[in-house]
Parts: C-alpha cells; structure tokens; sequence
C-alpha cells in the first residue's frame, strides 16, 4: 500500500502514543484466540478447572475427537457450500444490479436504492418464521425443497449481503471511467458485452471485497441457520453448539473445533485483505 | 417502474397464494417429503455423550426395526438447543417427523398445539396396552382428561448423590434426610474451598424442578385447579426462597454456582469440589469426570420434616423424555410400529441401560440390570414420591418465566444483595405478569 | 468527494452516458430502432430484477406475512392452523407499548438498554477503528502484520469467537478474573460476568471486539483517498503531525464515517447472534437486548402475534432514526 502522508519525522509522543495504542488493541483483538489455542491443547479436566495460561497436561486429543463428537467434517462442507454460494449468486446478482444503479439513469433509481438499503434493519426475528412458511409452501407447491436444504440457506444469507454489496459495487463502477464502457460499446459490444469485458475486470478488488464480506455474513449466522436446517444440511454456526451436549461441555473441543474452522478462513481473508482494503477504498467509502 | 411493479406484483402473488394455501392447514406433507409409507423420519433428543454417540446406540436398532417391518427410519439427533425450535417449526408448517422425542414436561405445551397424535384407547392397542407404563411416567404425558400426547420413553428422577470420602472425613454418618439436616451437614462440608453443595443455578430448567418439589413440599401449585398461575403465594414464595438461600443464607453452595448452566455442577461434584448433589442419574456423567461409583452413595432427596406423608411427600418431579407421533404423519400405522418397537421390552432394557436412564415399562424395570442401587432409589422417588410438573398448556413459559426469575435471585445472592421474602415475592410477581393470559 | 448512501449519492450527478441519452444517440448501431429503444430502457429494470425478486422473497413478502401476524392472536393454540388464529386488531400493540403494564414496561426497558449498548459499543468501535487506522496510517516496522492481526477478530466465526468469549468471562475459571482478580488484585471478589449488572460491560467487550476491525477497515480505505497535497501543505505552513490529524485527517473521514456509524448502528442494534451466544435464550436484565427479548416473545413463549408487533416497532423506530440521520447527516455536508 502506498504511502499517503509526506514522511516527516514523527514526534516522540506519537511513536509512544502509537506503541501504546496499537499494544492494547493487540491484546485484545488476540485475548480470544490465546484462550482458544491454549484450551485446546489441555484435557478436559484442565479446561474445567481454574483458567491457567498454560496447559499443565499438554495433548492434542481433543483435535482427535472434534470429529467424532460430531460429524465436524460435514458441518464443515455444508458451511462450505453455503457461505460459498451465497456468496457467488450474491456477486453474481449485484453485479447486474451495480451496473444498473452505477450507469443507467432510470425511473425509480432512488425508490430501489431506498428499498434496497432498508431491507438492511429489518429485524431477522420478525421475518424468520414467515419465510420458514413460505419456503414450507413454496416447497409444497412447487417441489422445490427449501426447507431443510442448503439451497433454501443460500437464497436466505444471499439477501442478508446483498444491499451493501450492491451499494459498494456502485461506488466501485462509479469509480471506472465511463469512456470505457462507452467504447467497448461502439466497438460493437451490448451493454452486457461491456459489462463483463470492460467493468468486472476492472472492477476485481471490489469484487473481491464484496465476495470477502458476503462470505462472512453468511459463514457466521446463527438464528436461521438454527431453524432451517437438519441434520443432513446443519452448518458450523449451528453445528458446533453440539460440543455442549446433554451430559458435558467439552471446551477443549469446542475450542479445538473453533481454530480447526477458522483457520483456512482466517487464512484466505488475510490473503485478500489487500484486495478488501483497495476495493473498499474505491467503493464503499468514496 | 413498470416491469418492475408488474414483476413485484406477480411474484407477491405467488409468495401469497403460496402461504394461503398452507393457511388451510391441510396440506397432506410428512416428514422431510418422504412420501413413501415404507418410510419414517424420527427426531431423537441428545441423551447421551454426544450426537454422534447417540445416532451409534439408536441406528443398529433402527436395522433390527426395518428388519421386522420392512419400514425404513431416517434418523436425525437433534441437540436440546434446537429440539424445541424445530418442533414448533414443524408444528407451524406441518412438516415435521414422523415420530418425535419431546422432554416429557414440554407434553402439555405440544398438546395444545394439536401438532402431536393423540394416543387414544386405540393407539394404546397398537402399542400393547396403556398399562404396561409405569403410572407416575404416565401422568407427565399431556394435561388431565385428555388423550395422552406421546408415550414415556426414558424415565427419571432426582436423587440426592453424596461423596462418601467427604461425607466420612465430616464425620457424618448418613446422609440427611430433611432439608434441616442437609443445610446442617452442608455447613460442615463447607470448608476450605469446598462447599456442601452444588447448585445448578444459570439453568432455567433446573430451577423450576426444584422450585417445583419444594413447592410441593410447602403446599404450593403454581397453578391453580382452572390452569391460572399462582407463583406469588406464600408457600410459592418460601419454597422459592428455600432454594435461593443455598447460597444466599445457608452459604452452603459456592457463589460462581449462580452462573452455571452447562452441567459444572456435576463436574463439581466429581472432582470432589462440593459434597451433595441434586440430580437425575448422574451416573455416567460423574464417570466421565473420573469419579468412581463407590466413591459416591444415592439417597432420597429429603422432605421438609422425617415421616412426610400425603400431597407433601414429593422429592422429586418425573423427569424423562417421551415418544410422540406427529399429527401430519402419512403414515399412521407404521408410526405406532415404530413406538410399539421403542416400549417394547428388549428395547426399554438395551436404550435404558445404555442411556443410565430408568424403564417406564414396568416389565423392563423389573430386569436386574436396573437394580444398581442407585438406580433403585430413582426408581423408589419414581414410584412413590415423584410428581409430574403442572401438565397446563402455559408449562413451558412456567420453565421460562419462573426459570429466569430464579436465575435472577441467585444472581442477586452471589453478588451479597439480600434475598429478603419481600425481593422473592416480587421477582415471582414479575414471572407471572410474563404469563399469557389465558 | 459526492455524497455516500445511495438515495444521496446520484443526486448532483448529471445523467449517465450509457443511459437514455446514449440509447438515442447510437441508435444506428442498433438493428431495429423500436425495439432496440425499448430494450435499451428496459435493460437497467432486467438488471435489477433479479436483486428484487430475490428481496421480495425473501424480505419484503415475509415482512408483510410478520405484519399480519402482529394483528393475529398467533399463541401456541394457533401456530397449526394459523388462518384459524382470531384477529386482534391493535392489541399486541397497545400491550407492547402499555408501559405501564408489565409487559411494556419491560419492552421499554429492553429498548433503552438497547439504546445505552448501541451508543456505547459503535461509539467505542469507531473510536477504536479510528485510532488504528491513523496511527497506522504511516509506515513503520510491522505495519502489515499487524493489519493482519487487527482483522483477526472479524474473520473468526461469530459462533466460536463469541463462545470463547463466554469461557474468558466465567466467575471462577475464565481469564478476565483470573487477570483482574488474582494476578493483578483489582478486585476484592471475583465478579460476575455473565449474570447480573456486569453482563452489560460483558456484552459491551464483546461486541466492540466483533465491530471494531470492521471500522478500522473502512476507515483505513477511507484515508487513502485523501490527497497527499493536502498534508504537504500543511507541513509547509508548519503543522506538527498532531495538527495534520486534526485538521486534515478527520475532517476528511467524514464522508466515511456518515455511513460507517449508520451500518454499525443498525448491524449493532439488531445483533442478535453476539447475545444469543453469550447468554443463551434468557439474557440477564442489564443485558436483555431486543433482538433477544422479541426472541424470547415469540419463541420462548410461543406468542408470534405479540412478538410480530414489537418488530413491527423497531422496525419503525430504525426507519425513522435512518431517515433522520440521513437528512441530518446530509443537510450538515450541504452547509461545509
């Protein structure tokens, strides 16, 4: 990343106000994930006991028997497959939806992008178990099952990251020079030709921050995810509460589990974060 | 603006129509859309040490039922946090199981639904008859009067667990028998970072059991004959405030038990960090902690004074889980089948056996695998002392209401804020406001 | 820098080349003329139908099915058969907001926690993700690393990072106590975290540790669109870098932040996942917020229709803080 500010010489109560500040703020974004690796390595007595910085009977059992305590590996898949596709129609649909917004200007642009924005503070509680039915009955009258499948998932949190993707796309395309698009298109191409030959590839670090916060969203929710999945289609949000079980806790799994999951997401978001950064700063906030 | 509005239009039409259909209630959809009678979907609570550990105990069964009938089951475990979710979904959509597990004092609350099959003198044919069960068991299987909701399925009750190591080293010799007596040895045992007795203080539904059986033992329903809460009269209020004071007055619970939910107690227990538990067969749970079975003994749960006799001899609520079929069921028979299969004899003995649990078919109690003596004096309360939580329509907010309100005044109590008769009434009062009036 | 929220952003802008302007002027192109116009007007409603469809299933007709519930007598002897379910007209509104009943009084006193934990936890987040982001703003030794670190926390799962919070904020074997009370004897007992007063401050943490990295995000791509002219020529007046923030940095970040602080706001005021997790299905009363209380309205107590009318509320209530904001927000970048 460039650097914005001219380098001058930083006074010596900004490098301590920037070493102290940045220290704080490390531990605590850290404390959890300290407590995290540290439970995992103790055995069960050891987490059940008073909390000791490190593991006086170090093993690595529990990340045996996350798998079998619960089958971990197809919640695993199931998040997989549904954070993933949520978050690929959802790109999907607010590329067309950005481009529309971003170059047309058309009759009820301010009416959709009102629309659009406000579906963001609906309370999830007041609409679950109406989409719960209507999912029910469309499945009933169509075939289609909804209900209980992944499908019916992706739809959901597909629309949960939809309006600000849409709205950070907008800012991305408004950020592209027009003659580009409007080149492509005397050169023969559609509207859709110019789209996908000119605007996406230019648009790829705001695609890629969209892709990297409509994953999120959907890889963590619960209240839905809770209600309308079973056994077969049962994501992580919900899966891993299955570490509390009728008899026990078992925190050394739970946190086991937790860092086994997280970290290929961890891992593939800090990949991007560079793209994150810059798609955001043409997008979101301009 | 106009497609868009004629597109809006149909597609909220169709979203419409869609959900007035279902308003009828008559939509003829099973479970999970198997629609094939040689097919039943069944929900199982978690009962053991995990879901895994459960779908291994509950799918070789499930083989030797498909081998008698011919009837496939599709089994899914579900955790207690979502059980309840799940069941009120279905019972809205009607697309639900076939057959389902429900915590037994959830029958009343699922029978007002009207998603449960009633089981009628018919039913109880298919299945062998209603007096095979275990008569206290049957009480916690839908409100008075009415055809039973489901069937008991795993039995059990509180018993009071002790350490014996501590017990002796206090120099007592039996463990108490009335609340007197239990408060006095507790005050022995606490001592030097160990407590007489642990308290599951953060679980709702622990609470109400206990508020439950000291109600009873004061006197106390919290509903009255046509089904309106009474939590706020004086015996309501005292048999409260006789469990809060374990750690408010008496001391002889830790503070940090205020905030437990998730079963520490028990691992108190068995790491010998309190010496008396009130709990239903804790056995395999105390064996997983690494405590040995001779290193603790099971008595009574006490009363309020030696000899209690009538309406106040109760220790104990029926606890237990029971089997139900859900109402949309396309397959009614083969739903009994699968019920007549899960009571029957050799299946009570081997689930029972393998959950800790007791038999609530008399013939499977009466195995000698069930004559552990701890199991006997579950089966004892069970028998004689135990009483079935209020079967009222509104029990489940009781669980939720009266539950939290507990929860509250333990928190207030370990954090040294007086627990006065006064602050009890009014934290009652607030649960039976949360009420729905009906 | 134009405006930032959509219904703002278009508003000074000229119409756009490809739009109807174009569709006239490139008409040749096209191999009929009619239809061709026809298509091109259509082609941004084609676009966006997709988006809508999608909404409307989702949101808009479901939203429409809670409105109905909320004037439906919806309890656990209806959920079947819900049709049969008696109207109720207002009535699950007029308890909702009867204050002085029970049932209101406690809506209301969820609201304001609501309320307390909302200003507190996007004001904290904010203030968090601002100080990161400028005191990171140049470059040093570590810088990127710790960027990597600071996004830690927002790419944790909700469910696991919130859990492990949980078993941080235990009385007797969590590490907060273990930090305050044994090793650095602040207190003289061990607090209560998740039960009682505390759980508010415990809830607080949670959430400004789950926002922050979020802030600090936007606002460091918010500063990297600010000239570095700008910061030249104050050096060349002679302001110390102290200065430059105040001047320059901050007043720049405006536009960011008018949207930052109006998503927080909203994501943090509905957040339902953070308390559900760390409490469970009955929250303590410090820490009783709406989204969990409309939970336990609904399906702990099995009355959908109540519970449809206290959303139907806060959705209101969000609706009417959104649009003031806007205006006020917008009606101030007018006045600069």
């Amino acid at each position: 990343m460039p650097d914005v500010r001219s380098p001058m010489a930083a006074p010596r109560s900004f490098v301590w106000t920037r070493r102290i500040v940045l220290t704080v703020l490390t531990a605590f974004a850290l404390a959890p994930v300290f407590v995290m690796v540290v439970s995992s390595l103790k055995p069960l007595q050891d987490v059940q006991g008073p909390f000791r910085w490190f593991p006086s009977g170090f093993t690595l059992r529990p990340y045996a028997d996350i798998w079998h305590t619960v089958p971990l590996a197809r919640y695993f898949v199931n998040s997989l497959l549904v954070a993933g596709g949520a978050t690929l129609c959802s790109v999907a649909v607010a590329i067309f939806a950005a481009y529309a917004v971003s170059r047309y200007d058309f009759k009820g642009r301010r009416f959709f992008s009102v629309t659009i924005l406000s579906t963001q503070m609906f309370p999830g509680i007041l609409f679950l178990l109406p989409l719960f039915l209507i999912f029910v009955n469309l499945g009933n009258a169509t075939g289609i099952a909804l209900y209980g499948s992944r499908g019916g998932l992706i739809l959901t949190y597909l629309t949960f990251s939809l309006p600000f993707s849409i709205w950070m796309l907008a800012g991305y395309f408004d950020s592209i020079p027009k003659d580009l698009d409007e080149a492509a298109m005397v050169d023969g191409c559609g509207p859709l030709g110019a789209l996908f030959r000119v605007v996406v590839p230019a648009a790829v670090p705001g695609i890629v921050a969209v892709c990297v916060y409509a994953f999120m969203t959907a890889w963590g929710e619960v209240l839905f995810a809770s209600v309308m999945t079973n056994d077969t289609t049962r994501t992580l949000a919900v899966g891993l509460q299955g570490y509390a079980t009728q008899t026990d806790v078992y925190w050394n799994q739970v946190m086991a589990a937790s860092l086994v999951v997280s970290v290929p997401v961890v891992a593939g978001f800090l990949l991007l974060q560079r793209y994150l950064v810059a798609g955001l700063t043409a997008g979101a906030v301009k | 603006m106009h497609i868009t509005r004629t597109t809006a239009a149909a597609t909220l039409a169709a979203a419409l129509i869609a959900s007035a259909t279902a308003c009828g209630g008559g939509s003829s959809t099973d479970g999970s859309g198997n629609g094939s009678p040689k097919e039943l979907t069944y929900w199982a609570s978690n009962q053991g040490a995990s879901l895994e550990a459960d779908k291994a105990t509950l799918t070789p069964e499930l083989k030797k039922f498909e081998k008698q009938t011919g009837i496939k089951v599709k089994l899914e475990v579900i955790p207690w946090s979502d059980l309840l979710n799940r069941i009120l979904a279905a019972a809205t959509s009607g697309q639900g199981p076939d057959v389902l597990n429900i915590g037994n004092t959830w029958s009343a609350s699922l029978q007002a639904t009207g998603a449960l099959r009633p089981f009628d003198a018919k039913a109880f044919d298919a299945i062998g008859g209603k007096d095979r069960f275990v008569s206290s068991a049957l009480g916690a299987t839908g409100a008075e009067g009415k055809d039973p909701a489901a069937v008991p399925l795993y039995s059990l009750a509180y018993g009071l667990y002790y350490n014996k190591k501590m017990f002796a080293d206090a120099g007592i010799a039996n463990p108490p028998a009335t609340w007197d007596e239990l408060v006095a040895d507790g005050k022995k045992l606490t001592k030097g970072g160990k407590y007489g007795l642990a308290v599951e203080g953060g679980n709702l539904s622990e609470n109400v059991h206990h508020a439950f059986v000291f109600g009873k033992q004061h006197g106390a329903d919290f509903f009255d004959a046509s089904g309106k809460p009474t939590f706020t009269t004086p015996e309501a209020v005292a048999a409260v405030k006789q469990y809060i004071d374990f750690i408010a007055k008496d001391k002889i619970a830790a503070p940090g038990n205020a905030e437990y939910a998730a079963n520490q107690s028990v691992a108190d227990f068995a790491t010998g960090k309190a010496a008396m538990l009130l709990w239903q067969a804790a056995g395999s749970s105390l064996k997983s902690h690494g405590m040995k079975p001779e290193d603790y003994g099971v008595a009574q749960v006490p009363f309020q004074a030696a000899g209690a006799s009538g309406d106040t001899a109760v220790n104990s609520m029926v606890a237990g889980i029971n089997l139900a079929v859900f109402k949309k069921t396309d397959n009614v028979d083969g739903a009994l089948k699968f019920v007549k299969f899960m009571t029957s004899d050799d299946e009570q003995k081997l689930l029972n056996g393998t959950y800790g649990s007791l038999p609530p078919v008399k013939a499977a109690q009466s195995d000698p695998a069930f004559a552990t003596p701890d199991l006997k004096v579950l089966a004892d309360a069970l028998a004689n002392s135990a009483a079935p939580l209020p079967q009222v329509a509104n029990e489940s907010q009781f669980e939720t209401a009266v539950g939290t309100a507990m929860k509250d005044l333990f928190a207030d109590a370990a954090a040294g804020k007086p627990v006065t008769t006064e602050s009890v009434k009014a934290a009652l009062e607030k649960a039976q406001q949360q009420m729905p009036a009906s | 820098m134009t405006a930032t929220v959509p219904p703002v952003r278009h508003s000074s802008k000229t119409p756009s080349p490809g739009g109807r302007r174009a569709a006239g002027g490139r008409a040749p192109l096209s191999r009929l003329r009619l239809p061709a116009r026809l298509r091109r007007a259509s082609l941004p409603y084609v676009l966006l139908l997709p988006a809508l469809a999608l909404e409307l299933l989702i949101h808009l007709v479901p939203m429409v099915v809670g409105v109905v519930m909320s004037f439906k007598e919806l309890t656990q002897f209806f959920i079947s058969d819900w049709s049969a379910a008696p109207w109720k007209g207002l009535d699950n509104y007029r308890v909702a907001v009867d204050f002085n009943a029970p049932v209101g009084e406690d809506l209301l006193k969820s609201f304001l926690v609501t309320c307390e934990f909302t200003v507190l936890a996007v004001g904290l987040s904010w203030l968090f993700g601002t100080a990161a982001a400028i005191l990171m703003q140049d470059a040093f030794r570590g810088r990127g690393l710790l960027r990597a670190v600071f996004l830690v926390p927002y790419a944790l799962p909700v469910y696991a990072a919130v859990i492990t919070w949980s078993f941080m904020f235990q009385r007797d074997t969590g590490m907060i106590n273990h930090v305050i009370h044994d090793q650095l004897h602040l207190t003289d007992g061990r607090p209560f975290w998740l039960i009682g007063d505390n759980s508010f401050y415990a809830l607080v943490t949670v959430s400004v540790w789950r926002q922050w990295p979020f802030a600090f995000l936007c606002l460091m791509a918010g500063l990297q669109n600010i000239p570095r002219e700008l910061y030249e020529a104050a050096a060349m007046d002679g302001a110390g870098i102290w200065q430059q923030i105040r001047r320059i940095t901050l007043p720049s970040l405006r536009p960011v932040n008018q949207v930052l602080v109006l998503v927080l706001f909203l994501w943090t005021f509905n957040d339902f996942n953070t308390p559900y997790v760390l409490f469970g299905r009955a929250a303590p009363d410090a820490a009783d917020l709406i989204s969990i209380h409309i939970y336990q309205s609904s399906f702990v107590t099995w009355n959908f229709g109540s519970g449809s009318a206290m959303s139907v509320l806060l959705l209101l209530f969000l609706l009417v803080v959104t649009v003031l904001y806007l205006l006020a927000t917008s009606l101030r970048r007018k006045d600069a």
